[in-house]
Formats: C-alpha cells, sequence, structure tokens
C-alpha cells in the first residue's frame, strides 16, 4: 500500500525515553493530497509520534524523509517554516496577542513597510486565512475574546496561513482538535478539511473511530509505540479497529483479578449530588473500604474535575461529601488530605513528585507531622520506614536518599503512591496513575492497587484505558457530559464490555 | 552528575582564586588582623543573609532588609542607655530588637500570602514603610547610645575574636539547624522546589510562607541591633547599603533566585566573597564609586556562573 511519491515518510523511527520505548521502529507515510488517520489509546505513542514529527522531539533512530530528502527539525517553528504545520493539542496561541497576530507571528517580515509593521495589510491577509476556515471574526480583536473552539480555527488558520507562502508541499498535523468542539464545529472542520486535501496533506490524530473513518483516507493503529495496522478506511471497521487497538485479548492475570476483592469493609466514602457548575452535577455514591470504584468517560465528561474536586484541587459548588459520615471541607488541598483523601495526579512530574527532593522526603511529605517532634525531623525513623516501603514496593533506587528526578516513571509514580500509604490516606483518589510508565511497570502499579484495597483503602480510578478501568474495578460509573449515564458491576467473571462502556460514554 | 558538583562548588573556587589575586596584589591582604578585619566586617551581612536564604529558597525576595534593620537599630538605641529616651534596658534591648523585626517580618509575610501580594512588592514597600517610621519618629536625628556594656554586643572580645563574629557564628548555627533538621526548613525546599506538589501533599504552604518572613525579619532585627551596637548610634540612614550586599551575597553563594536550590552556608561563602572583594578593593586602592560598580558587575558574572542554561526554557 505505498503511496506513489509520500510527501512525509517515517522510516524505522525509534525514540525513548527513560525507562520508557515511546516509539518502536514506526514506519508511516503520508501522500500528497491525503488524509491519513492515527488512532490508538492513549499511552499509545500518538502524541510523541506527532510531537516528533513537528520538531520537539529529536528521532532517536530511523529517519524523517519530507519531500523526499532526510530533514531534522529542530523546532516547531522549524518544521512549520519548511511546511509541517500542527495544530496543538494544547493551544499555541498566544491569548494577549491580536488574532493577525497570532496567525503571522514570526513571520511578520512580509507584512515590515519602513521597518514598521503594516497593521492594516496584516489584518487584510489575516482576514484571507480566517475566511478559509469560515471564521468570521475581527482580525485585529484579542485572542482571549475568542472562545475555546474559535481559538481551535485561528490556529487552524495560522496552520493553513503555510499555503501559498511556500513553494513545496504543506502538511498539517491535528493533533486531537475535535475533543473540545461541539458537534457542529467537528462538522464544519470536517468540511474544512475535505477542502484542504486538495492544496494539502493532512495527519489527523484521534482516539474516536467514528471521526478518524470518517475524514480521513488510510488509517494507522498505534499500539505500545508500534504500528500495528494499517489499513484503508473504506476497508476498516469500528469494531475491527478497536481489537487492533486494544490488541491482547483481555488478560485476566494482567490486571491481578484473581486478587479482586468480591465483600467489602464498612462504607467509608460518600457523595451526595456533588456539582461543580460547568463540569459534573449531582454526582453521588457510595464507596466501601476496599472497594474499587472505576471512572469512565471522554474528555469534557466531568471526570477530571470530579478527580480534582476530591484532591481539594477545585471546590465543588453543590452537594456534600462524607468520610465516615462526617462532613468534609474540599476548598483546598490539605483540608482534602486531612479528610482522608490521597490524590494521585495524572501529571505526575508537575504534580506529583518534588523532583529536588530525596526519594524519602517525598514520601514523607504528606506526613510530616508523624516524622517529626516539635518540628525536629526524626531521621531514624523516617530512614528506616520509607527503607521498608522501598523493600516492599520493589522501588528500584539506589538508596531512600536518592534525588526524585533519578528514578523511572514507574518508579516514581509507586513512590506517589506510597506517599499517601504512608500518610494513612482513607480514600485513594487515582488520576490515570500507569500515565507513562512502561508495561512492566504498570503491573507493579495494579499489584500496588490491590494491596492498598486489601489494607482497606478505598479507591476511586480514574484509568488510561477503558481496559485498565474494566479489569481493576469492582464498579464502573460512566460519566457523559456531566452526568452518570450508567453504572456497572464488574464482578470477576462478570466483567462488563469495552463497548458497552463506549456507547454510554459518547 | 558531575558537572553539578563542580557548580555546588564554584563559590569557594571563586572565593580561594579572590583571596589569591588579591594576596598577589597586596601582601597585607594575608595578615591575622586583616582576617579578623574582614571576618568582623562579614557579621552583620552573614546574619542579614541567613534570614534572606530562606526567602530566596523559597522563591520570594525580601527587599524590606534596610527598613527593618534600621527601624530595629533605632528601638535598640531607644532602649539602652542614650541621649534622647530615658530608658536603660542594656542588653535586654537585643529581644526587643529581635522580636520587632519578627513582627514586621510577620506583616511581610500576612500581606504577601493572605492578600496575595507578590513578595517583591510587599517587602518593597514595607521597606520603605519602616524607613519612614525611623525617620519620622527621630525627626532626622540620631540616637546616640551611651552605654559602653551594650555596645560591648560588637565591640568587645571573646576568645579573641570580636563578639560580632561570634553572634553571627551563631546565627549561622541556628540557621543551618532550621534548614537540615526541620520540618520548616525541608517546607522550604518543597516549596521553593514545586509549590503545587507540596500543597497537594498537605503542606501548610501560606503558613510556611508567614513563618518564613517572620524567621527573616527576626535575623533583621538582630542585625539591627548589631548594627546599632557597632556604630553607637541609631538613625535611619544606619543601614544604607546593605540590601544590595544581602541579595548579592546569596546569589553570589549559589542561592538560585527561582527557588529550591542553595543552603544558608553558601551565602556565608557568598558574604566571604563580597566582602573579601570590598576589602581588597580598598588594600589595593580602588576607589569607592569604582568598588561599586566592581560589586554591581560581580552579581552578573556570579549569577551567570551558576545558571544551568542547559535546563532553562523561559527566563524573566
Amino acid at each position: 500500500m505505498t503511496a506513489v511519491n509520500p510527501v512525509l515518510e517515517l522510516r524505522n523511527v525509534t525514540k525513548e525515553f527513560p525507562g520508557v520505548r515511546a516509539l518502536d521502529c514506526v514506519n508511516i507515510h503520508v501522500g500528497r493530497n491525503e488524509v491519513v488517520g492515527l488512532i490508538g489509546e492513549n499511552g499509545a505513542g500518538k502524541s510523541t509520534l506527532v510531537k516528533t514529527l513537528a520538531g520537539i522531539h529529536r528521532i532517536d533512530e530511523g529517519e524523517l524523509i519530507f519531500e523526499g530528502e532526510p530533514k531534522s527539525f529542530r523546532s516547531p517553528r522549524d518544521a512549520f517554516n519548511h511546511g509541517l504545520a500542527m495544530v496543538f493539542q494544547e493551544q499555541s496561541i498566544i491569548q494577549t496577542l491580536t488574532v493577525a497576530e497570532n496567525i503571522f507571528l514570526g513571520r511578520e517580515r512580509e507584512f515590515l513597510r519602513f521597518g514598521v509593521i503594516d497593521k492594516r495589510a496584516m489584518n487584510a491577509a489575516a482576514k484571507v486565512e480566517l475566511a478559509k476556515v469560515h471564521l468570521d471574526c475581527d482580525p485585529a480583536q484579542k485572542c482571549a475574546r475568542l472562545d475555546f473552539a474559535a481559538r481551535q480555527m485561528v490556529e487552524i488558520a495560522k496552520a493553513l496561513s503555510l499555503d501559498g507562502r511556500l513553494d513545496g508541499d504543506v502538511v498539517i498535523l491535528l493533533d486531537e482538535p475535535t475533543s473540545v468542539l461541539e458537534r457542529r464545529e467537528i462538522d464544519l472542520l470536517f468540511g474544512i478539511i475535505r477542502e484542504l486535501k486538495a492544496k494539502a496533506s493532512i495527519i489527523f490524530i484521534s482516539h474516536r473511530l467514528d471521526e478518524v473513518l470518517e475524514v480521513s483516507d488510510r488509517v494507522y493503529v498505534l499500539r505500545d509505540g508500534a504500528v500495528v495496522h494499517e489499513t484503508t478506511s473504506s476497508d476498516a471497521s469500528i469494531t475491527g479497529l478497536h481489537e487492533h487497538m486494544v490488541g491482547r485479548q483481555l488478560d485476566h492475570q494482567y490486571y491481578r483479578e484473581n486478587k479482586q476483592r468480591a465483600a467489602f469493609g464498612n462504607p467509608v466514602l460518600s457523595v451526595r449530588d456533588l456539582s461543580i457548575d460547568d463540569e459534573f452535577s449531582n454526582l453521588s455514591f457510595e464507596l466501601a473500604e476496599g472497594e474499587i470504584l472505576g471512572l469512565a468517560g471522554v474528555v469534557g465528561s466531568g471526570r477530571e474535575a470530579f478527580a480534582r474536586c476530591l484532591g481539594g484541587l477545585l471546590p465543588p459548588s453543590g452537594g456534600e461529601v462524607l468520610i465516615d459520615g462526617k462532613p468534609v471541607r474540599l476548598n483546598r488541598p490539605h483540608q482534602a488530605v486531612n479528610s482522608g483523601f490521597g490524590f494521585v495526579p495524572s501529571e505526575r512530574k508537575s504534580e506529583g513528585i518534588v523532583t529536588g527532593l530525596s526519594v524519602a522526603e517525598n514520601m514523607t511529605l504528606a506526613a510530616g507531622e508523624r516524622f517529626s517532634r516539635l518540628g525536629f525531623i526524626r531521621f531514624e525513623k523516617e530512614r528506616t520506614e520509607c527503607q521498608s516501603w522501598i523493600d516492599r514496593l520493589q522501588i528500584r533506587t539506589p538508596s531512600s536518599k536518592t534525588p526524585m528526578q533519578s528514578l523511572s516513571g514507574g518508579n516514581q509514580q509507586k513512590v506517589v503512591l506510597s506517599k499517601w500509604q504512608i500518610f494513612g490516606s482513607k480514600v485513594a483518589v487515582l488520576d490515570h496513575p500507569t500515565r507513562g510508565i512502561d508495561v512492566g511497570a504498570k503491573e507493579d502499579v495494579y499489584e500496588l492497587i490491590r494491596e492498598m484495597a486489601d489494607q482497606g483503602v478505598a479507591i476511586v480510578l480514574l484509568g488510561d484505558t477503558l481496559e485498565e478501568v474494566i479489569g481493576l474495578s469492582n464498579r464502573i460509573l460512566v460519566l457523559r457530559d456531566g452526568e452518570v449515564s450508567a453504572s456497572f458491576d464488574a464482578p470477576v467473571g462478570g466483567k462488563p464490555d469495552q463497548l458497552d462502556l463506549i456507547s454510554k460514554m459518547v | 552528575m558531575a558537572s553539578i558538583n563542580l557548580r555546588a562548588l564554584a563559590p569557594i573556587g571563586v572565593f580561594f582564586l579572590l583571596c589569591f589575586v588579591i594576596a598577589v596584589f597586596s601582601p597585607n591582604f594575608l595578615s591575622v588582623s586583616n582576617a579578623i578585619r574582614i571576618l568582623n566586617a562579614s557579621a552583620i551581612p552573614v546574619v542579614l543573609v541567613m534570614g534572606a536564604t530562606f526567602v530566596i529558597l523559597m522563591g520570594s525576595i525580601d527587599l524590606s532588609v534596610e527598613g527593618i534593620v534600621a527601624l530595629c537599630a533605632v528601638v535598640t538605641a531607644s532602649l539602652v542607655l542614650n541621649d534622647t529616651t530615658g530608658a536603660n534596658l542594656g542588653l535586654w534591648a537585643v529581644p526587643f530588637a529581635v522580636l520587632a523585626g519578627g513582627l514586621i517580618g510577620a506583616v511581610n509575610g500576612a500581606t504577601h500570602v493572605y492578600l496575595k501580594v507578590p513578595s517583591f512588592m510587599v517587602t518593597l514597600g514595607i521597606g520603605f514603610v519602616c524607613l519612614g517610621i525611623a525617620t519620622a519618629a527621630l525627626g532626622g536625628f540620631p540616637v546616640r547610645i551611651s552605654d559602653r556594656g551594650f555596645r560591648a554586643l560588637t565591640l568587645g572580645r571573646s576568645l579573641g575574636l570580636p563578639n560580632g563574629i561570634w553572634v553571627a557564628a551563631a546565627s549561622v548555627f541556628v540557621a543551618l539547624i532550621i534548614q537540615e533538621r526541620t520540618r520548616l526548613g525541608r517546607y522550604v525546599y518543597a516549596i521553593g522546589t514545586d509549590e503545587i506538589t507540596a500543597r497537594q501533599s498537605g503542606v501548610p504552604v501560606e503558613r510556611t510562607r508567614v513563618l518564613v518572613f517572620v524567621l527573616a525579619g527576626l535575623f533583621s532585627g538582630l542585625a539591627g541591633a548589631m548594627a546599632a551596637a557597632q556604630l553607637g548610634q541609631g538613625h535611619a540612614l544606619i543601614a544604607s547599603g546593605r540590601l544590595f550586599t544581602t541579595i548579592t551575597a546569596v546569589v553570589v553563594g549559589g542561592t538560585a533566585l527561582s527557588g529550591g536550590v542553595g543552603s544558608v552556608l553558601n551565602s556565608v561563602v557568598g558574604v566571604l566573597i563580597v566582602v573579601v572583594l570590598t576589602n581588597g578593593m580598598v588594600l589595593m586602592g580602588v576607589p569607592p564609586f569604582v568598588q561599586q560598580g566592581v560589586q554591581g558587575f560581580l552579581i552578573i558574572v556570579a549569577v551567570s556562573l551558576a545558571l544551568d542554561r542547559r535546563q532553562l526554557e523561559v527566563v524573566k
């Protein structure tokens, strides 16, 4: 299925991060005027692949061929100047600049007249680019005044502005562009993509299979950093693609289902009509000691906001949360911590660990009270207790004094989990606890989650994949648009099917 | 790893290099009496950097040093035997000065934390308020101290060394204990490195921040009492130039302005570098106005040496 003359090609590309092989000998190619879909679960390597193409990551092995020549882009700007424009999942619009200034940021030379920028010419040119995305707004207004979807369109307009300004080919990377758009805007975007095909090649990344099939000519499926399947959209089916995405048959041992508890202790957590404006509303459930509750839902379903709410990071606007029958306040993180919540954030590097501190210091960060007397740290107690956790969780570190940043992702995550066990949290809120860690370390984390449940910790789990949620949970709540759309029991042997969940998610 | 260790040792290297260069040009430099002179001149700056280091480790800044020192010097001078008030507390004036400093530090910290005003602005403002009070209270005149016993706090000698050096040494000891062995010290590093994670782990970030500003105020108050004892008076301008020396010493010592990296011991080395440089320039006969220029130049060189540029993506 090799295209006659691919515009862009990756040959045997491998990219490693400490402890993780993010891309493993990836081969893909994109033909001229072709829309190529790229799908895979979270952590399959989609984003790494895109960032490699856009010059954010360097390629460890293999090569990138653009317009028939090996290229190595130094930065997204370098890639952009060569004709490879990326529409970022996290927007790269600078909100304090105007729409026109954003579109032509770094390329103002075109509008220079006697050394100053001719704003009128720039705004007029921006108007032309905005028309391509059917966005009717004043190019002279600040981007901060646009809503999220409109900013996304500006971002796309910025990428499109390459067209006509370059001699060579234009390739546009759209990384999950639909996750924040309404259906109407998605239809508009797809219309634009079809128009664009005449002028450019497009790589479209999404985890929504129906969308990918709708808009792409050809689809690659990524799993664990490797391309596992390639097909034309006309030959593909959603179920077929899904099997390739998930890959293995559900392996019960993988999620330690033999250790799944069937009976639980006393009820510990009650959530009653909990709401946060614009995020989720009237969420209610009970959770018992040792029970694992999985939350499923797409981005924007409200489950991330709910997890952060239990961590004390997003104050609730209504309803109440009780631990052991007593109402708790969740306006600040330390209130949540002291009420018994241990929050493991999805952004491990920026929120989970303090990189400058040692392993032991990270472990006892929450439980400072217990490891000090009159404010003075009890080093011996700290050392022995941390060492025993290091042994128990098989954390690979030279010692408890090792700086946190020299551990691999999986081992860092074990330290984060042990922090709450050392503190004695009653409810662990795990927001993507296995994000960005390799398969082996994932299994260790699963083992640890089972162990926490055995010790009577109630667990709220936002899994990285549906498979993970189903495999680990005793019970699953599906959220859609901020409300519970379904609840599934998930006992061993009676686990719900992924498709059951998906149908309630979208 | 090796490059990081080298970087940590850089201030000490700079210190010895500086001593060597000065010694070559000015043989008088390497004498016991000059060494004592240097240590004595370092005493007050060392006490000041003890507080400033914690504030900077936390990623904040304290610009109220001169104001607190001046006001506390005035408080001290007014409480011992003097020509303006009728008080005669002797050395008991010192705890009052220290407490006054702590109180101003508490105002700094509370305003910064609870009104969410950047520490830069709060401490700049409070510093001027203190200078204003010190000036207004005395109508611009100094309070002259006539209590010889009190002035022994810095002028007297114990075990052959001026007492000011012993006070500074004790301050370093206390600061080191706080830094290495208490929860407060650990929280300072945690907040300076990654406040978000610290907060999420239940670290009382607000309380820690206020406490650190109180601590800085306490040290500044002590420095105020020492300045009063050294000069035999208290007035509003007694501390001019102290702020620049303090911040320079902390930064030259290798504590990062962005927080999380550094130590009170680094700052001691930083003070020695600044003081030796000044001392050396005096010995070499460099004109005073040039000295200031060299100090300004030094702080920029030191910061550019201490930075690990590879890890910096955004510099503001």
